[in-house]
């Protein structure tokens, strides 16, 4: 027991002494090859205060914005929408036409100026949104991007192969869809109005706008009623 | 400028990283730095094409190594030195300069709840359309050195106009405070062919946001 206790110490310690080192490396590496300081958060942290000092910014107006994003917009505001217009043609109509209005029909005010565009999927036509200049999203339906849209990866390829990636996020497209990717290069801010998954039909709206998916209305995945035993 | 920002077709960037349960904020400093970025967009001093062109002119290694909230903030931390809200000085030691006057923030806590940021609107009949939809068009081959959103992979090609956004602030330009000089914005069609060779799955297509001054008639 002793020997024992004694050993998983001896290794614990050499593990730790060899990542303190590792890390070490690491960070003289850093400062050596980096023009800027590489902590962000003691960066961010230092200019807040410099600004805050200064009377630039209002700490409690920070606390807000940071609340809106992290509790009240997000991909809730589009399924909310989406749920409607799969249970009200004539809401869908309008949503296809003028989505800024639908929108703020709906009750969500457009705060963030988006200048709201929604297209439709059918069992022919698939569409997949894109930002390849940078990462524009349309922020008042879904909040603000995951980090996988705003990645290198997805922003080169989602444009020359969109087909593979949508193969990566496990969405296999028959040959004969037709796959429509929109690279959001000005203002206007996209939004996919998903199929309505096949067996929804006694669901009621709010149920509708519980299965509707960030990825859905993104354009890399399909909504689908949730499989016996399964999480809803 | 033909930039790494411009990333549409580069091949060999490694599988789209997916993350379960993602958070909004990864850290408590992504939420202050977009926060921070915000609350001093409301003074007003910049507009969203020259904050674009901010984060491309970022050195090009550290725009493909940085996360997207670090860039935000090392464009930030020039930004606010180069619009004259804070000194290199007070930026390097974190302290404002005790002779400096302090200002009343423009963003308080209820105009950051009831949060409005205008895109002008796109509907002006006094701005009238080169294009109309279905007509057949070419992107240009320019390769402006400042700020553009026609990226390199739509140049020289043709396409069709699908449908008229309406009239939008042109970024060349606007990016670097030579005019608004607003014309319309179409939504145009690229079959995937004619971007990228027979390869290309005949069934799909690209559709970009075009200003008339990217277009020409093919």
């Amino acid at each position: 027991m002793l020997m024992e206790t004694t050993r998983r110490t001896f290794l614990a310690a050499t593990a730790a002494a060899a990542e303190a080192n590792l890390h070490a490396q690491t960070e003289a590496h850093a400062h050596e090859h980096q023009a800027v300081p590489s902590d962000p958060a003691l960066r961010a942290k230092a200019l807040e205060s410099l600004l805050v000092e200064k009377g630039l910014v209002d700490p409690a107006a920070l606390d807000e914005l940071i609340d809106s994003f992290e509790h009240k917009i997000g991909p809730r505001n589009g399924a909310r929408v989406v749920a409607r217009a799969w249970t009200d043609p004539a809401y869908r109509q309008r949503l296809l036409a003028d989505a800024p209005s639908a929108i703020e029909e709906a009750g969500f005010h457009n705060q963030y100026g988006d200048h709201m565009v929604v297209i439709e999927n059918s069992p022919k036509v698939h569409n997949l949104v894109v930002c390849t200049l940078c990462s524009c999203y349309p922020w008042t339906m879904l909040g603000l991007p995951p980090v996988w849209y705003k990645s290198a990866a997805y922003r080169s390829r989602a444009v020359i192969d969109p087909r593979g990636v949508l193969r990566e996020f496990g969405l296999e497209l028959p040959e004969d869809t037709d796959l429509r990717v929109w690279d959001s290069t000005a203002e206007l801010r996209y939004l996919v109005l998903p199929e309505r998954p096949k067996g929804s039909e006694s669901l009621s709206e709010d149920e509708l706008a519980a299965l509707v998916t960030r990825d859905a209305m993104v354009g890399v995945a399909k909504v689908s009623m949730p499989t016996a035993g399964g999480k809803a | 400028m033909n930039g790494v920002h411009d990333m549409g077709g580069i091949e060999d960037m490694g599988p789209v990283q997916y993350e379960k349960n993602e958070p909004v904020f990864h850290a408590p400093w992504e939420g202050q730095v977009y926060a921070l970025n915000a609350a001093m967009g409301a003074w007003g001093k910049w507009n969203l094409d020259a904050w674009r062109h901010d984060i491309e002119l970022l050195p090009p290694a550290d725009y493909l190594r940085m996360s997207y909230y670090e860039k935000w903030l090392a464009a930030m931390e020039k930004r606010v030195v180069t619009y004259g809200f804070v000194t290199k000085q007070e930026l390097e030691s974190g302290k404002p300069d005790p002779s400096s006057a302090k200002a009343a923030p423009i963003l308080t806590a209820e105009k950051a709840r009831n949060r409005s940021r205008g895109i002008p609107s796109s509907k002006d009949p006094s701005v009238p359309p080169r294009f109309s939809a279905g007509e057949r068009v070419r992107a240009r081959n320019i390769n402006p050195i400042g700020h553009t959103r026609l990226p390199r992979y739509a140049r020289g090609k043709t396409g069709e106009i699908a449908r008229d956004h309406g009239v939008y602030v042109f970024p060349d330009t606007n990016s670097r405070y030579l005019g608004q000089n607003r014309q319309h914005v179409y939504s145009v069609r690229f079959a995937a062919r004619e971007l990228w060779g027979e390869s290309a799955s005949p069934r799909d297509s690209v559709y970009l946001d075009m200003w008339d001054d990217y277009l020409e008639r093919a």
